[in-house]
């Protein structure tokens, strides 16, 4: 379900709660029923969240997505839902045969952290990590923090077929293969459109960050 | 959609496309005074300065600790007793000589020089640049990068570039394991256009000191600062940390410059609800304190966050004259796109461009600005006549100059012949003779051919692991017939041995002649005084292609 959509529900949930009745957007009963144990199984997760564990499968790519991602904000800078945005990256790594872990980072919104985090999860070595606002990064554990395989530091630039390729990359990368890493997307006046609301949902993933949490297993997108 | 026609030619002017933000203290979106910023105030007791700005001892962070402990002297804390409006004064007045500015601002703390900023305008601060820029003769410095990493295209561009005036030369990667490829043609490229170009290549700081060690670069500028504790420890860095990989530069004799700027904070979440001067005041004196000899400021990459409040271009320059009143060379940003507005990018540059800096640019696009992977720098190839021309409508000496279609045909031919010629030797990747025909005739990476990047990234990670140097580009350009290009890779990297660039602001002139604060120290007082265009410098700077032939009507 595209999370915008669910936002646009939760706040008719609320309206419930609150005593509010209304029948504007009302559900029928069968989706309102779906729609409720979803979240309160997702409420259930996030208060008993797995501390997650480095694991020793080589044929695996952690995903390690920022503390707002998909929770605090629902699409990237330029609007691509990340459930979709997830999807393509899943399906990316798996049409080179390996295998997927996603965790969701806490300990920093840096987007160098988190695809450190990733890979130092990660059985290959190799992990992507992802802030919401999109900008994207292929890491490997032996790496220092802010050295990387491939950055996309323009978020704005990315499309989903982009996401695709980087979920193939990295998946390639873990295989030892030698890889053509993705075409420089570059626009020179991006600082001038983006940065002030680049900063903006840097500051909303920055409030969800806390140094002493825990990377959590993150499998339900 | 506006109903009136003039509201709806407004709308669409490119100035409309940029990002403005109203002013919003609790979350640093404040130019330069956040009503949070903190009272002027110190504190000594047994020479141990035992509060800064209302914070004491026991509350500092590391960075009030690193300020209080290695930058302001505290013999001279007495400065703090003269009123910020008589500081402001004194560095507008031409009876005032550079020194006596440098020895008061020893003793004051940060929340006092972002007091004494905020009772200057932006023209005050120009006069002010004009006597505290620490070198007396002002210089440029470019970024040569190209989207597709290609070795090749950032040899022609550098060797153009350093034809054209620039004192150094910036590059990076977009895929950050090409670096040490890029980084020796850069090195040899400039020595093409123009022995004594200094070069270096920003990339992740471990891997950018090995380059420097190897001799791959000849300085390195990115050692960032941040002005919150938060955002130092998001990078797993302190002052302390930060002093340490300066002197690591220093002990191989490298030259160095801190980075840091306002916006930074504000952009990482992380402002404390304090206004970018004060923050970037902080980060100065951190600089100054780690023993420094320069910074590269002026918001630099976040100048989309500073330039989107209200006075934020004003405290860009207000940034840049902090650092040279720290006595700091001054590579004074420019280096980065902010608007969609060639007005608002033009009168954003004019204030480091007419009192002059160290660094007029710490990054001019020495390529069209699609191939720039700082984002886009505020000016670049395309507007190198216009730079040209406002160097001679205004008689400013803005560090470049014009130069013949021919002569930047030749040197971008001889160095992308001389960097396929050492990767051949090295039997690092191939260049065919058609990609140098290619990149000597470019504008940009759409007219270059393509490279085999897994190939390329092959041989930068050979050119790492079989322990090459410098000394081994050296070898490779006499053994292939370039002796005179190796001659000059050598003096550069001889540089290292004798330290002398290590000084305030210093350059190389042709001769690997040393131009520093020490050589050639400011000494503006006032008309008459100071560096002034003349000579053959102005000759220079006259001969531009586009002059009408008189005798041909």
């Amino acid at each position: 379900m595209p999370k915008d959509l669910l936002g646009q529900q939760d706040n008719t949930i609320l309206s419930c709660k609150n005593g509010g009745h209304t029948t504007k957007n009302a559900l029928p009963d069968e989706a309102l029923v779906t729609l409720v144990t979803k979240i309160v199984l997702e409420h259930l997760q996030a208060s008993q969240p797995m501390p997650v564990s480095p694991s020793y499968r080589p044929t695996e790519v952690v995903i390690g997505v920022g503390p707002a991602f998909g929770t605090g904000a629902a699409a990237t800078i330029n609007g691509l839902p990340h459930s979709q945005v997830i999807s393509e990256i899943k399906a990316g790594i798996e049409e080179e045969g390996m295998d997927i872990r996603i965790v969701k980072v806490f300990k920093s919104s840096d987007v160098a952290v988190i695809g450190k985090e990733a890979a130092n999860l990660s059985g290959s070595g190799i992990g992507i990590g992802i802030q919401s606002k999109g900008t994207t990064i292929i890491h490997q554990t032996d790496l220092q923090v802010l050295s990387n395989i491939e950055l996309f530091p323009q978020a704005p630039l990315l499309t989903l077929s982009h996401y695709r390729q980087i979920g193939k990359n990295a998946a390639k990368y873990a295989k030892g293969e030698s890889v053509t890493p993705i075409a420089t997307q570059n626009d020179p006046m991006i600082r001038a459109a983006y940065q002030v609301k680049a900063a903006i949902m840097h500051i909303k993933e920055t409030e969800k960050a806390d140094r002493n949490k825990e990377t959590i297993d993150w499998g339900l997108v | 959609m506006s109903k009136s026609k003039r509201f709806q030619i407004l709308n669409n002017r490119p100035v409309n496309r940029d990002g403005f933000i109203a002013e919003w203290p609790e979350a640093g979106f404040i130019a330069m005074h956040s009503p949070y910023d903190p009272k002027p105030s110190i504190k000594v007791v047994d020479g141990t300065i035992t509060e800064i700005d209302g914070i004491t001892r026991e509350n500092f962070d590391f960075i009030d600790r690193f300020i209080a402990d290695y930058t302001i002297n505290a013999s001279l804390v007495h400065f703090m007793d003269i009123p910020s409006v008589e500081i402001a004064r004194k560095l507008t007045d031409i009876n005032i000589a550079r020194k006596e500015i440098i020895e008061i601002v020893s003793g004051i703390t940060p929340a006092k020089i972002t007091e004494v900023m905020n009772h200057l305008n932006v023209v005050e601060m120009m006069m002010a640049m004009q006597k505290m820029r620490a070198r007396s003769i002002p210089a440029t410095q470019a970024h040569i990068t190209n989207v597709k990493d290609d070795p090749v295209q950032i040899a022609a561009d550098s060797a153009e570039g350093a034809l054209r005036g620039f004192a150094e030369e910036e590059t990076t990667v977009g895929v950050a394991r090409y670096a040490p490829l890029n980084a020796i043609a850069l090195l040899i490229g400039s020595q093409v256009g123009r022995p004594g170009v200094l070069t270096q290549c920003a990339v992740e700081e471990a891997t950018e000191l090995v380059l420097g060690i190897r001799g791959f670069t000849t300085y390195a500028e990115t050692m960032s600062v941040y002005g919150t504790e938060p955002v130092f420890v998001d990078g797993d860095d302190t002052p302390y940390s930060k002093a340490f990989l300066a002197s690591a530069y220093a002990s191989r004799g490298l030259k160095t410059r801190f980075t840091s700027g306002t916006g930074s904070e504000a952009l990482m979440g992380a402002a404390q609800s304090k206004s970018m001067l004060y923050l970037e005041a902080r980060c100065l004196y951190v600089a100054k304190g780690a023993g420094s000899q320069g910074i590269q400021n002026g918001s630099v990459s976040c100048i989309g966050i500073t330039a989107s409040v209200p006075s934020g271009i004003r405290a860009v320059l207000a940034e840049n004259l902090i650092a040279a009143t720290l006595d700091l060379e001054v590579a004074s940003s420019n280096d980065q796109s902010f608007s969609h507005s060639d007005m608002r990018r033009t009168a954003r540059t004019m204030l480091q461009f007419l009192p002059g800096t160290d660094f007029i640019f710490s990054g001019y696009a020495g390529e069209p600005n699609y191939d720039n992977l700082f984002a886009g720098s505020n000016f670049d190839a395309e507007d190198y006549d216009d730079y040209n021309i406002l160097q001679r409508d205004m008689m400013v000496d803005g560090g470049l100059r014009p130069v013949s279609e021919d002569e930047v045909i030749r040197v971008r031919q001889e160095a992308g012949r001389a960097v396929q010629a050492v990767f051949r030797y090295l039997n690092l990747a191939e260049i065919t003779d058609a990609q140098v025909e290619a990149v000597t005739y470019a504008h940009g990476s759409k007219d270059t051919l393509a490279r085999d990047a897994a190939a390329d990234i092959a041989a930068a990670e050979s050119l790492m692991r079989r322990g090459l140097t410098g000394l081994d580009i050296v070898k490779a350009l006499s053994e292939t017939g370039y002796e005179h290009i190796a001659e000059r890779v050598l003096n550069m990297l001889k540089q290292r041995i004798n330290g002398d660039y290590m000084q305030t602001s210093a350059i190389l002139d042709e001769d690997y002649k040393v131009v520093s604060a020490i050589s050639a120290p400011n000494d503006y007082q006032g008309p008459g005084t100071g560096y002034r265009v003349g000579g053959q410098r102005w000759d220079e700077i006259k001969n531009i292609a586009n002059v009408i032939d008189r005798e041909g009507i």
